[in-house]
């Protein structure tokens, strides 16, 4: 209550500073799909050649393509600051190349629990609100979040859930919770994250454990069940799963929720459902790193990125979930009462977020996991043995049959 | 009957080999058409991906990137290279031993060393001169891509020169000298003709190898990207049906440059061969 208070406090503050009149203001039209408030100074940086750039994971934003709206080109026109906009492929090699000082970003877009890993190295910069009047149309169920406890670095971008996709046609019964991705009738048929924090997440869900190990024996144990479920899985993935499900390939996969709607699309036989033990809600956001130079044009891309209509944009385009209720007014009727993005509360109720792990426990996940990966029943091993025994044989003939040629001919 | 088998058999590993060669190109073609945005299933017959890639700007600027490094870096290394190449070819026999084997190092070296290395280099000299005021410090992107990519290059256009030098004979160049060349105009109208052919050559390779580069340029691109860096960062999500098209662009644009390169090459054999004929009627 407080919180809100102080908002609604600073709200006012900004709008006398301004000077503005009032909410009910109209709006600039950018392109004939966009229009954005004209509560907002968009065009201070004119004519100053910034450039801004921006870090973002690979097709995680609205880019023109397929008749969508092109969201960095419409802020390029908008604001007169132009966005070198480049993209990475996970949490991780955001972290590295942050880290390596190989490269100075404005804006980036980590998830939830690499913003708790770079709020306590002090990678991130505390933002000015005042920058970003559009994070009032976040609803207050992703405000203050763990990861970013007072609300001070970040702003929430997108959301998806994890949880069970499967094909009806492959399945006698609807899986209800993760236990039934170690059901031994599916065996082969089985796809798993092939990234160790989710699929960590589904282990621990299972066997009751918390998805945010605190101790490396927890991490020990959690991963025993992962091992135990190997030899039924047929393959670890990540997007080849969009095929595999597609074309019918598996029976039953592990995805995000977003994507769990792309592949219903293609494939009406596969369903969706939020396991009973309970979920990840995954939160991508927006932040800007420490080293940023750029600060207050950062915060102006990130205040873009909030306006309504290319929310709706980047939501239509991605078929993530929206934190926005603004966003999520706008939506089509298919996108917006679908089960799958905006769950039931009941549903929504028991997902849990990722927070960042002890230095310790992360390394024995990180171990753990490749350690799982590559144990094998021997059955390849062997294989490997005798291939190499085989090569090794050969080799032996050649020399002994030229050695023998050779005594041969000094006669 | 022995020889009919063995034609068969040959057949068939020609078949076996072109197809285990082409066959992922052609599937990627034919998905470059694809109605829907997977990879298995064949849905309908579209031109969408190409329309739309036109209108991508992630992808195109990443394209872009790629191209001008591409073309930069294979033009500067290839005179650097061949000036190198030179310089070895005029060594004594233990001294060349030593640079052959030094310039040998790099490309056997795993990339992700020399991507590794460049980079710590690079932050090194960031921090050295982010003290000195006279100095550049923010490097960190598209220069250090291009020097990156010259530094990986140089050494194939040395191997690729250093041959050709090797086989030149030295007589001519006395010869151009004693006919009154001074040592400039006798390298440009004597050496610089005959081995162009392995300068081209050399150029070529670096086109292809800096435009084919993820590992080295993914430690020093700083804030920029190049397609392959693009094409990696769409695995979360699902690597866009447009990488199909614009791959099948560049698969066309190539196969139509060794065409023409090939059909010229053969028309300048058959007329020399035809000369060679008539000087000897």
């Amino acid at each position: 209550m407080m919180k809100r208070l102080a908002v609604l406090l600073l709200t006012a503050a900004l709008m006398l500073c301004c000077g503005l009149p009032s909410f009910a203001a109209g709006s600039i039209e950018v392109t004939e799909d966009v229009s954005v408030s004209d509560d907002y100074d968009w065009t201070r940086f004119k004519g100053q050649n910034m450039t801004l750039n921006v870090y973002n994971w690979g097709e995680y934003i609205s880019n023109g393509s397929d008749d969508s709206v092109d969201v960095v080109d419409a802020f390029e026109k908008l604001t007169g600051i132009s966005v070198n906009y480049t993209t990475f492929d996970s949490n991780e090699s955001l972290y590295a190349k942050l880290k390596s000082g190989a490269a100075n970003y404005d804006v980036i877009i980590p998830s939830d629990y690499m913003v708790a890993k770079m709020i306590n190295e002090g990678m991130l910069k505390k933002l000015n609100y005042d920058n970003i009047p559009n994070f009032q149309k976040v609803d207050e169920e992703y405000r203050d979040p763990d990861y970013d406890p007072q609300n001070e670095y970040t702003v929430p971008y997108m959301l998806c859930t994890t949880g069970i996709i499967y094909n009806t046609t492959m399945v006698d019964e609807a899986p209800t919770c993760w236990a039934d991705l170690w059901d031994p009738q599916y065996a082969g048929n089985i796809l798993m994250f092939n990234n160790s924090r989710d699929a960590y997440a589904i282990a621990a869900f299972k066997s009751g454990n918390s998805i945010n190990p605190q101790s490396t024996e927890e991490v020990d144990q959690v991963v025993e069940e992962l091992k135990a479920q190997k030899p039924l899985v047929q393959a670890y993935v990540m997007d080849e799963i969009f095929d595999k499900m597609i074309g019918g390939e598996a029976a039953i996969g592990v995805y995000y929720s977003g994507d769990a709607i792309t592949m219903i699309d293609d494939n009406p036989d596969l369903a969706w459902v939020f396991p009973e033990e309970g979920s990840v809600l995954s939160v991508d956001c927006m932040a800007i790193p420490a080293a940023s130079e750029h600060q207050e044009a950062a915060e102006m891309f990130i205040n873009f990125m909030c306006e309504t209509d290319i929310g709706k944009a980047n939501c239509e385009f991605i078929g993530y979930t929206t934190p926005m209720e603004d966003v999520w007014e706008e939506l089509d009727e298919e996108l917006k009462y679908s089960d799958i993005a905006y769950p039931s509360e009941e549903e929504a109720a028991r997902e849990k977020v990722f927070t960042a792990l002890s230095d310790e426990v992360n390394s024995e996940l990180d171990l753990k996991w490749s350690e799982m990966k590559s144990y094998d029943e021997g059955g390849s091993g062997l294989l490997f043995l005798s291939l190499l025994a085989a090569m090794v044989a050969l080799a032996l003939f050649n020399i002994w049959r030229k050695v023998r040629r050779r005594n041969r001919n000094m006669y | 009957m022995k020889t009919k088998h063995l034609r068969l058999m040959q057949r068939a590993y020609i078949v076996l080999f072109f197809g285990f060669m082409y066959l992922p190109i052609a599937y990627m073609i034919v998905f470059s058409f694809n109605q829907s945005k997977g990879y298995s299933l064949f849905t309908g017959f579209t031109l969408k991906w190409y329309s739309s890639l036109l209108h991508n700007s992630s992808i195109l600027n990443a394209l872009w990137v790629s191209i001008e490094v591409a073309l930069l870096s294979a033009v500067i290394a290839t005179v650097l290279g061949t000036a190198a190449s030179l310089g070895i070819a005029s060594m004594g026999r233990k001294s060349r031993l030593l640079v052959t084997n030094i310039t040998y190092i790099p490309v056997v070296n795993p990339e992700i060393i020399t991507g590794i290395s460049l980079m710590l280099l690079f932050v090194a000299y960031q921090r050295f001169a982010g003290g000195i005021s006279w100095l550049p410090d923010t490097i960190m992107g598209f220069p250090t891509l291009l020097i990156a990519h010259i530094a990986f290059n140089v050494p194939y256009v040395i191997f690729n020169v250093t041959p050709k030098l090797k086989q030149l004979d030295i007589k001519l160049y006395e010869a151009a000298l004693d006919l009154g060349c001074d040592p400039r105009q006798a390298f440009f109208k004597v050496i610089l003709p005959e081995i162009s052919p392995a300068i081209l050559s050399a150029f070529l390779i670096c086109l292809t190898y800096s435009i084919d580069d993820f590992m080295i340029s993914y430690f020093n691109c700083g804030t920029v990207e190049t397609l392959p860096i693009a094409i990696y960062s769409m695995t979360r999500k699902k690597v866009s049906p447009e990488i199909y098209a614009l791959s099948t662009i560049m698969f066309v644009v190539i196969l139509a440059i060794i065409l023409v390169s090939n059909a010229m090459e053969s028309r300048n054999y058959r007329r020399d061969q035809r000369a060679l004929r008539e000087e000897g009627v």
